[in-house]
């Protein structure tokens, strides 16, 4: 593949080679123990912190001359922090973009997995503001540690009893916990509980950077992922009454479009690059 | 049917053309500077530097003049850059003992080897706003030699005389490896150096507020600011191939060290204890603020009870970067339309449920 020269002054994705190769022992470290949060050296990135510091330090360790990259947010490749990641690594490492879901081989994401099925050979690199899924619970890191060593996750069923109790519902409809290979919890970042199934047995590696926290863990390909749940109240994920105003999907995550000052709204997918596809699938088709 | 919003691309250049017309300001002012900020909002650039972590007037003076004055994106500028930097090596213990002093003060004894020496504070000046300032006028320096003498004279450490007299723990090099945060992330609780080095670079602000909560009673810890000084010290490397120190420079620093109140320790004997604080150029509001926090937080190895949150390790260092913490909250700022629309989802569907059994209910 041809790659444009990366800016002058700057090492090939930013990152030092004895820091890229600090992260990637992370990375096997955390692809050997699957939803485990390894500490790493976490590096200051020339994007804040919370804005996707995490996801660009592991995208710039395993990316290479021949990927082709996509950025998401929100499930868009066209919200300016997409943009704007996207521009930077175009700028730093020359390597190809793209928007369309099956053409790339990284993709870092914000709060969304893409509606298209991910294929084998495919890494998906969230973004992570709070990785450990038991902070809200138990503040002090001290404590989540010990928790994760002696498997001691009553707690986390207890506030989502605690829910049922007072809502009727298990009210986390997003970075809804889940447990990776039957062993360790693990938050999965802000996505919507709608697109937690599509982390099981996906063919596609998973890999999570949490920047400011300094910690990365993964789900390798074909690895049982469950949302946690209920026998009576088992888990399940947000329906819309509506379908997407644009492309007409019915299955898609949905984002509401406000369109008056009456409130009125519209619904959408978040997913821009499959309601592109499927628009222009319809137009063919016509 | 509605379109959806394209274009982050275009705003995003315009929004930075925008900032950069912002921070020019006015195109009849002349353009401030690198050098004028390094010369002349000297404090700034200390600030900068101490938790920007990077020891370069220039380049914290020009990453406060990109960040239009505001200090918290400086120290973020300084510390991006700072990343991706090669390290060579890591100094020598800088050796304060040594320092060529133009401040040095000491609360505990109206005088002492070395004398009091006020150097340039802001301490002592009536806060009157300086018009004359304004009218752009020079200060004349009426009497240079006041202002340029140095103080030669060996300069006893009051943490020393203490110590010789047994009244104060001791504190003596381990010569343990100092732990590096900027390399592996702090685990709780943490050792000493880790806790310095998180203190340095964490927010003055923050360590100020903390440092005043203990003065008022939140884990009080008895303070005296035993000596606090400030001025030039030379760091030193040793080549590999050499086997010698070699001096390579000086920084200037400022040291804060707090006498507290005393306690009974393990072996029988009551001493004072202490609290430590070190920064880049001249910052003495931090260097204060960081003595009273790292007193504070060693409440557990003197077994007082850790109630405050001055005292609490893990509260304490996890929230005191600044940059951290500034990219968490504006970090806000980013579409969430995705996780609210969960939200929306689910609030719907509950008060949809709600509203069917209060139906039922009535009938």
């Amino acid at each position: 593949m041809t790659s444009s020269p990366v800016r002058a002054g700057y090492n090939f994705a930013y990152l030092d080679e004895q820091t890229k190769r600090m992260i990637r022992r992370a990375l096997l470290k955390a692809v050997a123990i699957p939803g485990y949060q390894v500490p790493f050296g976490g590096r200051e990135m020339p994007m804040p912190y919370g804005w996707g510091t995490g996801g660009m330090q592991v995208t710039a360790a395993v990316i290479g001359h021949d990927d082709c990259l996509k950025v998401i947010d929100q499930g868009a490749d066209d919200t300016t922090n997409a943009v704007s990641i996207r521009s930077f690594f175009r700028d730093l490492t020359g390597v190809d973009t793209t928007e369309e879901t099956e053409a790339a081989t990284l993709i870092q994401t914000r709060h969304r997995i893409p509606e298209k099925p991910l294929h084998e050979g495919q890494i998906l690199i969230y973004q992570v503001p709070i990785p450990e899924p038991l902070r809200f619970i138990e503040p002090s890191e001290v404590e989540t540690r010990k928790m994760h060593a002696l498997e001691d996750y009553g707690v986390m069923h207890i506030k989502l009893y605690e829910d049922i109790a007072q809502f009727g519902h298990i009210a986390t409809a997003y970075a809804y916990p889940v447990q990776v290979n039957g062993r360790y919890v693990m938050d999965p970042s802000p996505i919507p509980k709608f697109d937690n199934p599509k982390m099981d047995n996906s063919p596609a590696l998973q890999l999570f950077g949490a920047g400011r926290e300094k910690r990365i863990y993964a789900i390798p390909p074909y690895t049982e992922v469950r949302s946690l749940d209920f026998e009576d109240h088992p888990f399940e994920v947000q329906r819309w009454e509506a379908s997407c105003a644009i492309c007409g999907s019915e299955s898609s995550f949905l984002d509401e479009v406000v369109m008056d000052d009456q409130g009125n709204h519209e619904f959408i997918c978040s997913d821009t690059d499959y309601c592109r596809t499927r628009l222009a699938q319809q137009e063919e088709r016509a | 049917m509605y379109v959806a919003v394209k274009g982050g691309e275009k705003a995003i250049r315009s929004a930075h053309e925008l900032l950069a017309r912002r921070r020019r300001g006015r195109q009849d002012v002349p353009e401030l500077e690198v050098s004028q900020v390094e010369e002349q909002l000297s404090l700034a650039v200390d600030r900068v530097m101490t938790e920007g972590s990077v020891y370069d007037r220039e380049l914290a003076a020009l990453a406060i003049k990109q960040a239009a004055g505001d200090l918290v994106e400086a120290i973020f500028l300084l510390r991006a850059y700072r990343t991706t930097l090669n390290r060579f090596y890591s100094s020598e213990p800088i050796d304060t003992d040594a320092m060529e002093v133009e401040r040095r003060i000491s609360a505990t004894y109206k005088d002492l080897p070395g004398g009091q020496v006020l150097g340039p504070t802001f301490d002592y000046t009536h806060r009157l706003l300086d018009f004359a300032l304004l009218a752009e006028g020079e200060v004349e320096a009426s009497n240079t030699e006041a202002v340029e003498a140095r103080v030669d004279e060996a300069m006893a450490r009051v943490s020393q005389l203490l110590e010789r007299e047994g009244l104060m723990v001791n504190e003596a090099d381990s010569g343990a490896e100092p732990a590096d945060i900027t390399r592996e992330p702090p685990t709780y609780p943490c050792d000493r150096s880790a806790r310095m080095q998180a203190l340095v670079r964490g927010d003055e602000g923050f360590l100020l507020a903390l440092g005043y909560s203990t003065q008022r009673g939140y884990g009080r810890n008895h303070p005296f600011a035993g000596e606090i000084r400030i001025g030039e010290v030379g760091v030193s490397i040793v080549p590999e191939e050499l086997g010698f120190e070699v001096e390579i420079g000086a920084i200037q620093v400022s040291e804060c060290e707090m006498v507290n109140g005393f306690t009974r320790l393990e072996g029988g004997e009551v001493k004072f204890t202490r609290g430590y604080g070190l920064g880049f150029g001249q910052c003495e509001r931090k260097v204060m603020a960081m003595a009273l926090v790292d007193r504070a937080l060693q409440a557990a190895e003197y077994d007082e009870e850790i109630k405050s949150p001055a005292q609490q390790e893990e509260f304490v260092l996890s929230h005191c970067d600044n940059v951290e913490a500034a990219g968490f909250v504006s970090h806000l700022k980013l579409p969430h339309y995705v996780d609210f629309q969960s939200e929306l989802e689910l609030i719907r569907r509950i008060r949809t449920a709600d509203a069917a059994d209060n139906e039922e209910d009535r009938s």
